[in-house]
């Protein structure tokens, strides 16, 4: 007698052939848009290491470069706004490549209808994020588009660092033993971001911890050359930035679970949203891969940084199970963190 | 955080652990039936704990997983109508249908939105009164009462803008086919204590009677689950076949009676497609007909919209915990949480989600190490 | 049907005839809707499911399991108990 059940299953999609959301989210989506569209026609060996910033010789200095967008919404957020976000986030992809900030370039598309009061208060807090790092905005632009075509404001920037003597920071060089410190709690930014997102709004004094990271850096490589890479974990959260740095190394990175400190408002918001805060973003924090002998005296460095106060070191890379990130659980258990396609999304499953 | 951190304790989880194994003397297949559950005993690595004489199965318990295809297909359908706004929860809008998701009705431009609650999407309602707001109505029977709730409000607030496209699936007719199905393989239950917590348990100790099966209401964090693969295990070992209720801070035998009231004022009991598994009568809610101006379904036309699922994964099988993940061809190649091929892999619950998200560096469970 | 986490009410309010409160996750608050847990007051614990109480946390229940738990520690501890290691597959 056969059962009765039926079995089933629907047919494959197509790969698709629209830009969806997760493809800016930072994940898996992001990673294959760069390699399967813009590397096979951007012809470059600098790009084609895929660090956050480029660095290159010239006339016998090291310049690091990078660019960046900005498209947060709200625009105006605990703890900052799409302008501070934008001198702080360029500050940091300079900073993961060890250099210190020069100059940055800032252009702006605005909406048709945006009201000029709401520019002003953005320039404002983007003019005292420069000042106080000290970093000047030398050069940009503005573009309008049609009412509909943007949310508000867009800033998209351009960083130029100068990468200090015998700095070289690279994923490249990280190798098995190395230790992997995070300087600070994560989630902030993302749970920040999302208590003010309609639909899923709840109430938090949390903060952005949006916050520029070159003085921390510095303070880290005052005390040791021996640090091989350095990262901000942004969209994506820390797992991206692991899982980025695990490919592009060929190591494996395992983490222990209880070291990764977290604050009580993110883990609150998250278990109510069914999300996991490794996958949150984050725009004041860095990991760090520090050669073994160097770690204890950098983490002290960090920890005396108010940027660093919280620093903790939260794994090693090896190379037993390369190009995986590894957690192990307050049980003992080992679960493997995996880059999520795109965004992560709140669940009630 | 309270009533939660107590249940993640790694002692007294090494405890349990201990006093399972201990009360073990011969291999069992137990099924966890709810996603969250699933999630759970795959972040903690669970399984890698208990040992092997202890296989874990994970049942149907994704409502994203078991929405039929032909929903999928109405929501999208529904939601690629230029003046509406479509608000569903998170977990809906990567899960294929037949030739799309609504990840990419977005992308084309229809106006898709995320929602927390089923009250969310009744605000957007009262907020845009001159268009359409439609809310994706899933889940089992713990989301019924709340998704019930905003078309009650609705009703009551005359608010003409607003309907649901309804998908409820119920738990204990799947757990009948389940023991009905000659190659079942499952010895004992953990039953879903969310669900639960609204129905109460009385209609599982039926099963328990009928097929001599035991049942273990069980929570949904580590120690709960633990404690209840305990309790499941020494039924077993006596040769005993009982409801018994882990999750007591929040289950009792008679439910939640004030949810249900509100729930069966709303819908109704009917049959239901699973998807891969098929047809089982008298396992879904649908809008009763005092509600029908609120039916999405028929306010946009889209009831004829069906869609035969072809054969070829083993999503069905998976779902009714005969196969593993592990064990399909396509896992892991042809089908990954990117591409995916059934909902079992786009849901973070599904089944092979997890497994290829927290557990595919691992050992099939039950294989020696 | 899974995610519902305890939350403890801060206070509560009627809005629109239905009874709501405002619920603490750790350190964030929303809103949720009471009207399935009529009892809750204000410094209860209840369930939350998609914005709705789905049950009051039976907290005398919930210390009495939870102490029957750490009494199982306790018997573990007598020497001559034999310990799994956390890990290790014995099976």
């Amino acid at each position: 007698m056969s059962d009765p059940i039926q079995f089933t299953c629907p047919l494959p999609l197509a790969v698709g052939d629209r830009i969806v959301l997760g493809h800016g989210s930072g994940g898996r989506l992001s990673a294959e848009l760069l390699r399967d569209v813009f590397l096979p026609f951007f012809h470059s060996p600098i790009l084609n290491r895929l660090d956050d910033q480029a660095v290159f010789e010239f006339r016998g200095a090291r310049l690091a470069f990078t660019t960046d967008s900005f498209v947060v919404k709200p625009l105006f957020f605990r703890g900052g706004d799409i302008g501070s976000l934008a001198v702080h986030g360029t500050v940091n992809d300079l900073a993961m490549g060890g250099a210190t900030p020069l100059y940055l370039s800032a252009g702006f598309i605005l909406e048709e209808g945006l009201e000029i009061e709401t520019l002003r208060r953005v320039a404002e807090s983007m003019g005292r994020a420069a000042d106080d790092i000290p970093v000047e905005i030398v050069t940009g632009d503005t573009k309008v588009v049609e009412k509909g075509s943007g949310d508000g404001v867009f800033i998209n920037t351009t960083g130029i660092g100068l990468v200090p003597e015998g700095v070289r920071l690279s994923p490249a060089l990280v190798r098995p033993g190395d230790l992997v410190l995070l300087s600070g709690p994560i989630g902030d930014h993302g749970i920040a971001i999302l208590a003010e997102r309609e639909g899923i709004e709840f109430s938090t004094l949390l903060d952005s911890d949006s916050a520029p990271l070159h003085g921390l850096v510095a303070a880290m490589l005052a005390v040791s050359l021996d640090i091989r890479a350095m990262r901000d974990p942004t969209r994506g959260g820390l797992s991206s930035a692991l899982n980025e740095i695990a490919s592009r190394a060929g190591v494996g990175i395992t983490i222990e679970e209880s070291a990764i400190p977290v604050r009580e408002e993110v883990r609150g918001a998250c278990e109510m949203l069914g999300l996991d805060p490794l996958y949150v973003a984050n725009e004041g924090k860095l990991v760090a891969f520090v050669a073994p002998h160097a770690a204890e005296s950098v983490l002290a460095a960090m920890r005396r940084h108010p940027q660093g106060r919280d620093a903790v070191l939260i794994g090693a890379v090896t190379d037993t199970h390369p190009e995986l990130v590894l957690l192990r659980t307050p049980f003992g258990t080992t679960r493997i963190v995996d880059m999520l396609p795109g965004d992560q999304l709140p669940r009630i499953c | 955080m309270k009533y939660l951190d107590e249940y993640r304790d790694p002692a007294l989880a090494r405890r349990l652990v201990a006093e399972i194994r201990r009360s073990v003397t011969r291999p069992w297949v137990l099924m966890e039936i709810c996603g969250g559950q699933t999630h759970t005993l795959v972040k903690y690595g669970i399984e890698e704990l208990l040992g092997s004489q202890i296989e874990l199965v994970h049942g149907p318990g994704c409502p994203v997983c078991v929405t039929p295809l032909e929903i999928v297909d109405k929501a999208i359908a529904i939601a690629s109508i230029p003046e509406v706004i479509f608000v569903s929860y998170g977990d809906m809008l990567r899960v294929p249908g037949s030739h799309s998701d609504l990840f990419r009705v977005k992308a084309a431009g229809g106006d898709v939105r995320i929602a927390y609650s089923p009250m969310d999407a009744l605000r957007l309602a009262r907020e845009n009164p001159q268009r359409p707001v439609v809310f994706f109505a899933v889940g089992f029977e713990t989301t019924a009462p709340a998704n019930s709730t905003a078309v009650w409000q609705a009703k009551r607030e005359g608010l003409r803008n607003f309907s649901m496209l309804v998908s409820h699936v119920l738990v204990p007719p799947a757990i009948r086919l389940l023991l009905e199905q000659s190659a079942n393989r499952v010895q004992g239950f953990i039953a879903p204590g969310h669900v639960c917590t609204v129905m109460g348990y009385e209609e599982y100790e039926e099963l328990a009677r009928r097929y001599k099966v035991p049942f273990v209401v069980g929570g949904f964090e580590p120690l709960d689950l633990l404690e209840a693969i305990l309790l499941l295990v020494r039924q077993l070992e006596e040769g005993r076949a009982q409801v018994e209720n882990q999750y007591v801070r929040s289950v009792s035998r008679g439910g939640n009676e004030a949810a249900r009231r509100r729930m069966m004022e709303v819908f109704e009991v009917v049959d239901r497609n699973w998807r891969g598994i098929g047809p089982i009568a008298q396992s879904g809610y649908r809008l009763r007909p005092e509600y029908a101006a609120f039916d999405a379904e028929k306010i946009f036309g889209v009831e004829t919209i069906s869609a035969p699922e072809p054969p070829e994964c083993i999503s069905a099988l998976v779902l009714q915990g005969l196969k593993k993940p592990v064990d399909c061809p396509m896992f892991g190649t042809r089908c990954t949480p990117a591409t995916p091929m059934g909902a079992p892999m786009v849901s973070s619950e599904g089944a092979c989600a997890a497994y290829y998200q927290y557990r595919r560096h691992a050992a099939p469970p039950g294989a020696q190490t | 049907m899974c995610l519902a986490i305890p939350g403890q009410i801060v206070e509560a309010q009627e809005i629109n005839g239905m009874r709501f409160a405002t619920v603490r996750f750790g350190g964030v608050t929303r809103q949720a809707c009471l009207d399935f847990v009529p009892e809750a007051q204000c410094g209860d614990y209840v369930i939350v499911h998609v914005g709705f109480a789905i049950s009051l946390v039976d907290a005398e229940e919930a210390e009495r399991t939870y102490r029957l738990l750490e009494e199982m520690e306790a018997l573990e501890e007598e020497p001559g108990a034999p310990e799994a290691e956390l890990g290790k597959d014995g099976g």
